[in-house]
């Protein structure tokens, strides 16, 4: 059943709706939430949607729980290709839980929360930004780690990033959930406006899995489930552009680099020279990349997970964990 | 005045990006004052040349005071300001949500770096800052409760008003917050519009400034004392949310002394002009802020009441 959780009044004639699909059968009492949509311009999270409903409305009998589905927290901006949220010109992701007295849009906040909150399971779909393509993974605030692992393990990801507990992330919804005691995972993977269907596929086959464990479906087989790196196994290093200027990419997205390979060319097209070489810096899993092109002093190129740790500073510089995280 | 380049950055495509810092004085760090962050900040920006040329003309008058240091950074961000755009031209990230910065970080980190590397270690530190709504703002100073607040210095600026609010969790990756943790006493001064000029107010805050640096003995020169502040806390405000969405048809101003009672909007139906809502006062007082858009959504803040 479709409902509309929150209708609130735009200026000219139309409603800001934000709407979500209800799935129940049997008497089971647990509730899953799959929201995406608080970028606009992440769309990997839309055929998330799609395909894990038609799975469901096609068995619904295997189904004992309830599926919230909310594919567009952010349907202004879905709509018209814009990460923010138009006319407030913000980042949706860092205004919860939001309040009752401020922007039509922070109250939209503070009401989604009350929405999803006291769910079993909340699942946050995220598809990184137009600049840098990754892998599949959950992101989990160190200070959740214990609690969220062996759930995110269950979703079929490539990697779970255990990161630092920023105090910026605090306004995000996943942390907003997760210290009101409502357990959310936020996934990034893919790029920004763009599908990836395997991936897309990938996730729904993961997200059956987790609610056949946490037996909201019966009589379910879920297939193969892939076991994710988690990060705190290694490190994460960060490779930013030292110089300003063009991206010949020499590698691709999911490889495995070894130290000293040349990861990409930052090149001059004025003078037709290379700025900088990028080397990688360890050997290790290449599991975000940048694929748009232009690049500043200081955007991020490429993000490596590697098992032994960093080997030392050629050309890219190192760092754990120290950037600030887009989601 | 030392006119110098604070941090400089080779674009793919465009002009150098250029951060200037003007420096009057020699000795002591005493004063830090930071201008437009955000590409819409054009009040700040304007705010700030009129710093910069009132110091110059300090300067030559012999009216620094010996062994104390300023230091103007009227900009930030104008290579967003140049194109109309409100943070980071590249990514859209905002460079007041990266203190203290990291040198070695992305781009917007490293601005902030090299801004935070260059004002921390000051006695004092003004940003001259806006509001994520568009509207204006009764001309008032701005200091968040860390702890190391001080509020009798927030009084030298001789505003009608000083605004204690409690920070939040972005609040630790702002420029006023990261200046207070690294020992700065620091201020943010609200001027009432952001992006467009509006002089009057404008003056009103740049005289502040000049009233605090002479006030705390940077420069000496005779000038109005200003205001007595009258001190309060954010939620002392009385907040007035919109009850309906439409065109904002407003009737009472900031800076406005009102009644408890008094209409101060309405919103009018867009397709036939009749009133949707009338909005009033629920106290006396001081309208403090007020919305400044010709259309208005649901359930958004359209006005700011200081009961004084």
């Amino acid at each position: 059943m479709l409902k509309t959780i929150i209708s609130e009044g735009l200026p000219i004639d139309e409603q800001l709706l934000i709407r979500k699909q209800t799935l129940q059968n049997g008497k089971g009492k647990k509730r899953i939430c799959i929201v995406t949509g608080i970028h606009g311009d992440e769309l990997e999270g839309q055929y998330v949607c799609y395909e894990l409903i038609r799975r469901l409305k096609a068995n619904i009998g295997n189904l004992d729980a309830t599926v919230d589905v909310y594919p567009a927290l952010n349907p202004l901006g879905v709509d018209s290709v814009i990460r923010g949220i138009p006319t407030f010109d913000l980042d949706m992701n860092r205004i919860f839980p939001g309040e009752t007295k401020g922007h039509q849009i922070e109250y939209t906040a503070y009401r989604i929360v009350e929405d999803l909150k006291g769910a079993d399971m909340v699942i946050d779909i995220h598809a990184s930004n137009v600049f840098l393509r990754e892998m599949p993974q959950a992101r989990i605030n160190a200070k959740m780690a214990d609690k969220l692992i062996p759930f995110a393990a269950m979703l079929n990801l490539d990697f779970i990033w255990v990161h630092d507990a920023a105090t910026v992330l605090e306004s995000t919804l996943a942390h907003s959930l997760n210290v009101k005691h409502t357990p959310t995972i936020v996934v990034e993977m893919g790029i920004g406006m763009r599908i990836t269907r395997k991936y897309g596929d990938r996730l729904v086959d993961g997200i059956l899995n987790l609610m056949d464990k946490l037996r909201m479906l019966k009589n379910y087989t879920p297939p193969r489930i892939t076991q994710p790196i988690v990060s705190s196994s290694g490190e994460v290093c960060f490779l930013n552009a030292e110089a300003s200027g063009l991206i010949i990419p020499t590698v691709k997205h999911s490889d495995k680099v070894q130290k000293g390979d040349l990861l990409c060319r930052i090149v001059d097209p004025f003078e037709g020279t290379v700025l900088q070489d990028v080397l990688s810096p360890v050997d290790g899993l290449l599991f975000t990349l940048r694929t748009y092109p232009v690049v500043y002093e200081g955007s991020l190129i490429a993000r490596i997970f590697s098992e032994t740790g960093g080997g030392g500073d050629r050309n890219a510089k190192i760092r754990k964990n120290k950037n600030e995280l887009q989601f | 005045m030392k006119k110098e380049i604070i941090f400089r950055m080779k674009s793919p495509y465009r002009d150098e990006f250029r951060i200037h810092g003007y420096r009057f004085g020699e000795g002591e760090k005493t004063v830090a004052i930071v201008g437009a962050m955000r590409g819409d900040e054009v009040q700040q920006q304007f705010i700030c040349s009129q710093i910069v040329k009132n110091m110059i003309v300090l300067e030559k008058q012999g009216k620094i005071t010996p062994g104390q240091e300023i230091l103007v950074i009227p900009s930030a961000n104008h290579f967003s300001m140049n194109i109309d755009k409100r943070f980071w031209a590249m990514d859209n990230t905002d460079i007041n949500r990266m203190f203290p910065g990291y040198d070695k970080g992305e781009t917007t980190q490293r601005i902030a770096a090299a801004i935070f590397e260059n004002v921390r270690g000051y006695r004092f530190g003004i940003q001259l800052a806006s509001f994520y709504l568009p509207g204006r703002f009764v001309p008032h100073v701005s200091i968040m409760e860390t702890g190391f607040q001080n509020v009798k210095l927030a009084r030298k600026f001789g505003l009608p008003y000083v605004l204690l609010r409690k920070p939040k969790s972005y609040d630790t990756a702002v420029l006023n917050y990261n200046w207070q943790i690294f020992e700065t006493d620091a201020f943010s001064l609200y001027s009432g519009e952001t992006n467009i000029i509006d002089k009057d107010s404008a003056k009103v805050t740049w005289l502040a400034v000049l009233r605090f640096l002479n006030n705390v003995g940077a420069i000496h020169f005779s000038m109005h004392e200003g205001f007595i502040s009258h001190v309060m806390k954010d939620k002392d405000l009385v907040t007035i949310v919109s009850d309906e969405a439409g065109i904002l048809f407003q009737l009472r101003d900031t800076g406005e002394g009102i009644k408890k009672g008094d209409l101060l909007a309405k919103i009018l139906d867009p397709f036939t002009g009749e009133t949707r809502s009338e909005i009033s006062s629920p106290t006396d007082g001081t309208i403090f802020f007020s919305l400044h858009s010709p259309l208005v959504h649901q359930d958004t803040i359209m006005f700011k009441i200081s009961k004084i």
